[in-house]
């Protein structure tokens, strides 16, 4: 099963930035691209579990703060050399710019 | 319509001298191009290896045949210019070709010399100097047993080392006793013989060759004056180059050796310019690749009509390309009547070192089977370091200098495979030496992208480019001193500096337009820097991109490996009072700080706290009266203090005032990196001012100012910059200083290594010697403060509510 919420709207990120959202799952990313692409992450580095939403995002990687891994915001996966992979949600703005995330059980 | 520019040579001169063009003015000229082989421009100096069998044509080729056309240059190949008509500013080439000009440059460089004894003319006699010699010698190996080399210097060495290894027999004949005189002192060149024996090279020394004789017009055997003889299918005259200088001459230019050319490398034509190994400069004419580099950057800078610099000679070095054989020779070697030598020599090892000293001052050396150190030497030598306080271990190496507590190459070849070389990314040597095996990595750069390794404090840097040159030997060469700012650019720091001032540039994206950035949104490395340079360059104009600062600068706090934050508190010069210690304890007990512990800057850190108790208990905490400590930024840190003449009985001035101070003017202030002071009341120096970025240190008669101290990864004393006597003068002093360093060290350049590199000379000239800079950069340092003094804890407290701070949403399960 799975369920869309609406979480914000896209003006309450910045661009080049990322806010976080609590979900029964854990605590995720939203990021935000400087074209307002939004993509929806598990703020948990797969490296050391540092907080991905805090760190510098440039095109559509994400520098974690804690030892700069970089993380494809698409895929979720590292950038080579590193190895790993953090869980990603569907995430899509409307119109309006109200976030919609799609939650999985 | 475009000016036209005529190269004569299309050599390694001629061609890095259009290169600076291009890259200075790259639409001014209409270039044409003659080159009498038919070859594009190739990489003359490695032809030995090409002779050797261990290069391809091909891989020694610099301008390809789609670089001429990209660039929108007219190559004329295998065609010779026979003519300069400079009434009528025309040249001829043999094929018939008539092309005017407005400026040309003469780089016809040099040929070999052949003696011109009898049988010089025979067939299978040739000089060692392009593509077309080359194969005459492959091909003569093919068929041939022995080769003659006639001169055994450098180029006489490799020619018979190439020929060796093409399975010829080859003899060397060297006029003089000692092999590579020119370069050698008698003691390496003894060395460098045996060793050139033991691969089975012959050599004839003191040998005077009478003729060449042939049979069927093909040379058969060299015969000396001293009746003897020696039998050679091949005959490689390899006793010197002689400047191709006939065409200047015909055309009338002043030639001696070279055709002659003055400091900005124009002849006696103004409108001829000239270049390479042709040429006579201050008396001297070269046969090396290192100055006709330096040659080409001036001669383009006059070419394109900026006319500022000037080619004052070149200081040179030899290094011979045999595999297998390390040498290494710059300078005078052999010594004046003043110099003394350092000689280190082990013959069973097959090392010989040999420093030659003058002035305190190298100004000449000769290594042999350890040559780690010979671009260091050298640097030493062209820049005329004063060496008297590093002279007792000079001659080990760099490595023995201290760098971190490394050792030397040495030392890396013998250290196991599990010992550790990176202590932050835990990499061990096997793991880097395979990277650089398996994955075919040839700079640090790659090291530190496939293994972590020197990825993050830098100080095992050193320790694996000795690995990469111990595994990759020749094929390693050191990183350039040009080092493009990140990956998103090919410009350096300082590059892209000049060129925010210089096109007046105030945002990000503006630079990245400007510049031609190579990613549209940059990286981690290269957004931090480029906002600092922006604010640090227009304070009042540019707005600072919070989301290109690193999260302890955007949370102003302290990120820790949980994800949870620090906090520090500012306490001016480390004093406080036991009103600011109970609201920093009732703080801590309401947010249930998990640790509260004493930071080496005097003042108290709080751990454990979330993203979203932040605006709050800033909020708090300003209203206890306390700041924000900055322990975060690249900023102002802390000002460290000891108690004093208030209250030490060893105090000569009121130190902990004179820190206060100091704080009050400094704090908020952003800089290149983070940024420490401390004062101390006497120079027994309790507050460890002498490795701080600026130390105060008071003595009697006022106070004496220390910079470009360091107490982390490499420890660094501070160096003395001058004693001012009033305490205004030490505020006046720390804002210049802190100003230039803000100006003009790289982004993460802490005061130590910025200090190295631009010399405490440099900067006690602007800040001692000269009052008036000093007061502009006090200024403007003032100015800056004008508008960063603000305490961003008060700004944030008022939005805890931002998503900044807190989640968005809590979905609930």
């Amino acid at each position: 099963m799975s369920q869309q919420i609406a979480i914000g709207t896209l003006n309450d990120i910045p661009q080049m930035g990322a806010t976080t959202v609590e979900t029964p799952n854990g605590r995720y990313a939203i990021f935000r691209t400087r074209n307002d692409e939004v993509f929806a992450l598990r703020d948990q580095c797969p490296h050391k579990q540092g907080p991905l939403s805090q760190g510098i995002v440039a095109g559509h990687t994400v520098t974690c703060p804690l030892h700069n891994w970089k993380i494809d915001l698409s895929s979720g996966e590292a950038q080579a050399p590193d190895e790993g992979c953090v869980n990603t949600l569907p995430i899509e703005a409307q119109p309006d710019g109200t976030l919609l995330l799609t939650l999985v059980d | 319509m475009k000016k036209k520019l005529v190269c004569i040579g299309n050599g390694m001169a001629g061609m890095r001298t259009i290169e600076e063009i291009l890259k200075l003015e790259p639409d001014m000229y209409e270039i044409s191009v003659f080159g009498e082989e038919p070859h594009e421009n190739y990489n003359r100096i490695l032809l030995s290896p090409v002779l050797a069998g261990e290069k391809t044509i091909d891989d020694i080729i610099l301008n390809s045949a789609e670089w001429y056309t990209e660039n929108n240059i007219t190559l004329y190949k295998d065609e010779k210019v026979i003519e300069i008509d400079r009434i009528h500013n025309q040249i001829k080439s043999e094929k018939g070709t008539v092309l005017e000009y407005d400026r040309l440059l003469i780089a016809t460089g040099s040929t070999a010399f052949i003696i011109p004894i009898q049988g010089h003319q025979l067939d299978g006699v040739i000089g060692f100097r392009d593509i077309k010699d080359v194969n005459t010698m492959l091909s003569a190996a093919q068929t041939g047993k022995n080769a003659v080399v006639i001169g055994g210097g450098l180029l006489g060495l490799e020619a018979a080392n190439g020929l060796r290894k093409q399975g010829m027999t080859v003899t060397v004949v060297h006029l003089l006793d000692s092999l590579m005189e020119r370069q050698l002192d008698k003691s390496a060149s003894s060395l460098l013989k045996c060793s050139l024996e033991d691969t089975g090279l012959n050599f004839k020394m003191e040998a005077q060759t009478e003729a060449i004789l042939g049979t069927d017009g093909k040379v058969s055997a060299v015969k000396f004056k001293d009746g003897s003889s020696v039998d050679a299918d091949l005959v490689v005259m390899a006793v010197g180059i002689r400047p191709n200088i006939n065409l200047a001459q015909q055309a009338g230019l002043q030639c001696e050796r070279g055709i002659l050319v003055d400091d900005t490398l124009q002849t006696y034509d103004p409108k001829i310019y000239s270049i390479g190994e042709c040429v006579q400069h201050r008396g001297q004419v070269y046969g090396l690749v290192a100055p006709l580099f330096e040659q080409a950057k001036v001669c383009a800078n006059h070419l394109v009509d900026l006319g500022y610099s000037r080619y004052e000679g070149s200081v040179t070095s030899t290094k011979l390309k045999v595999t297998g054989i390390d040498l290494f020779s710059a300078g005078n070697f052999t010594g004046t009547d003043d110099s003394e030598d350092i000689i280190f020599q082990d013959p069973s090892l097959g090392v010989y070192k040999k420093l030659v000293i003058e002035d305190n001052k190298i100004i000449g050396t000769v290594l042999y089977g350890a040559t780690l150190d010979g671009s260091w030497y050298f640097q030493l030598m062209r820049d005329q370091t004063d060496i008297s306080a590093m002279r007792d271990k000079l001659l080990f190496g760099q490595a023995h200098l201290g760098d971190s507590g490394h050792g030397d190459e040495n030392h890396i070849l013998t250290m196991p495979d599990d010992a550790e070389v990176c202590g932050c990314n835990g990499v061990c040597k096997g793991d880097i030496v395979n990277a650089i095996v398996k994955k075919n990595l040839f700079t640090v750069d790659d090291v530190r992208a496939e293994t972590k390794a020197s990825n993050s404090c830098g100080s095992c840097t050193a320790l694996v480019e000795q690995l990469l040159a111990s595994t990759l030997g020749n094929d390693y060469s050191a990183s350039p001193a040009h080092k493009p700012l990140c990956k998103c650019t090919d410009l350096t720091h300082d590059e892209v500096k000049d060129e925010i001032v210089k096109q007046k540039l105030t945002s990000i994206h503006a630079v990245y337009e400007a510049l031609d950035w190579k990613t549209p949104d940059g990286c981690a490395s290269c957004r931090p820097a480029l906002n600092y340079y922006l604010m640090s360059t227009f304070p009042d104009v540019v707005e600072d991109d919070s989301q290109s600062r690193f999260i302890n600068e955007r949370a102003h706090g302290n990120i820790q490996k949980d994800g949870t934050y620090s906090v520090v508190p500012r306490m001016w010069g480390g004093v406080t009072n036991p009103a600011e210690l109970r609201a920093i304890a009732d703080v801590a007990d309401k947010y249930d700080v998990k640790l509260v512990k004493v930071t080496g800057g005097q003042r108290i850190d709080l751990f454990g706290l979330t993203k979203e108790q932040l605006p709050h208990i800033w909020a708090d905490l300003n209203k206890a009266g306390f700041v924000s400590g900055h322990a975060y930024g690249k900023a102002l840190r802390t000002v460290k203090t000891c108690v004093g003449s208030d209250w030490c009985r060893f105090g000569t001035q009121d130190s902990t005032g004179m820190g206060i101070k100091l704080e009050k003017m400094t704090w908020g202030s952003w800089t290149p990196h983070k940024f420490k002071i401390a004062v101390s009341g006497c120079p027994r120096n309790c507050s460890e001012a002498t490795i701080k970025d600026f130390g105060v240190v008071a003595v009697d008669s006022g106070w004496e100012l220390h910079v470009g101290g360091n107490g982390g990864i490499k420890v660094r004393v501070t160096d003395l910059l001058c004693k001012v006597s009033t305490e205004e003068e030490v505020q006046e002093y720390c804002g210049a200083f802190m100003q230039l360093y803000r100006e003009q060290a790289h982004y993460l350049e802490r005061t130590a290594p910025w200090i190295e590199r631009v010399g405490l000379k440099y900067v006690q000239e602007i800040i001692v010697d000269d009052a008036e800079q000093r007061k502009l950069l006090h200024e403007r340092f003032l100015a800056s403060q004008d508008i960063s003094q603000v305490d961003p804890w008060a700004e944030l407290a008022k939005k805890p509510n931002s998503p900044q701070f807190k989640p968005l949403k809590r979905i609930a399960a």
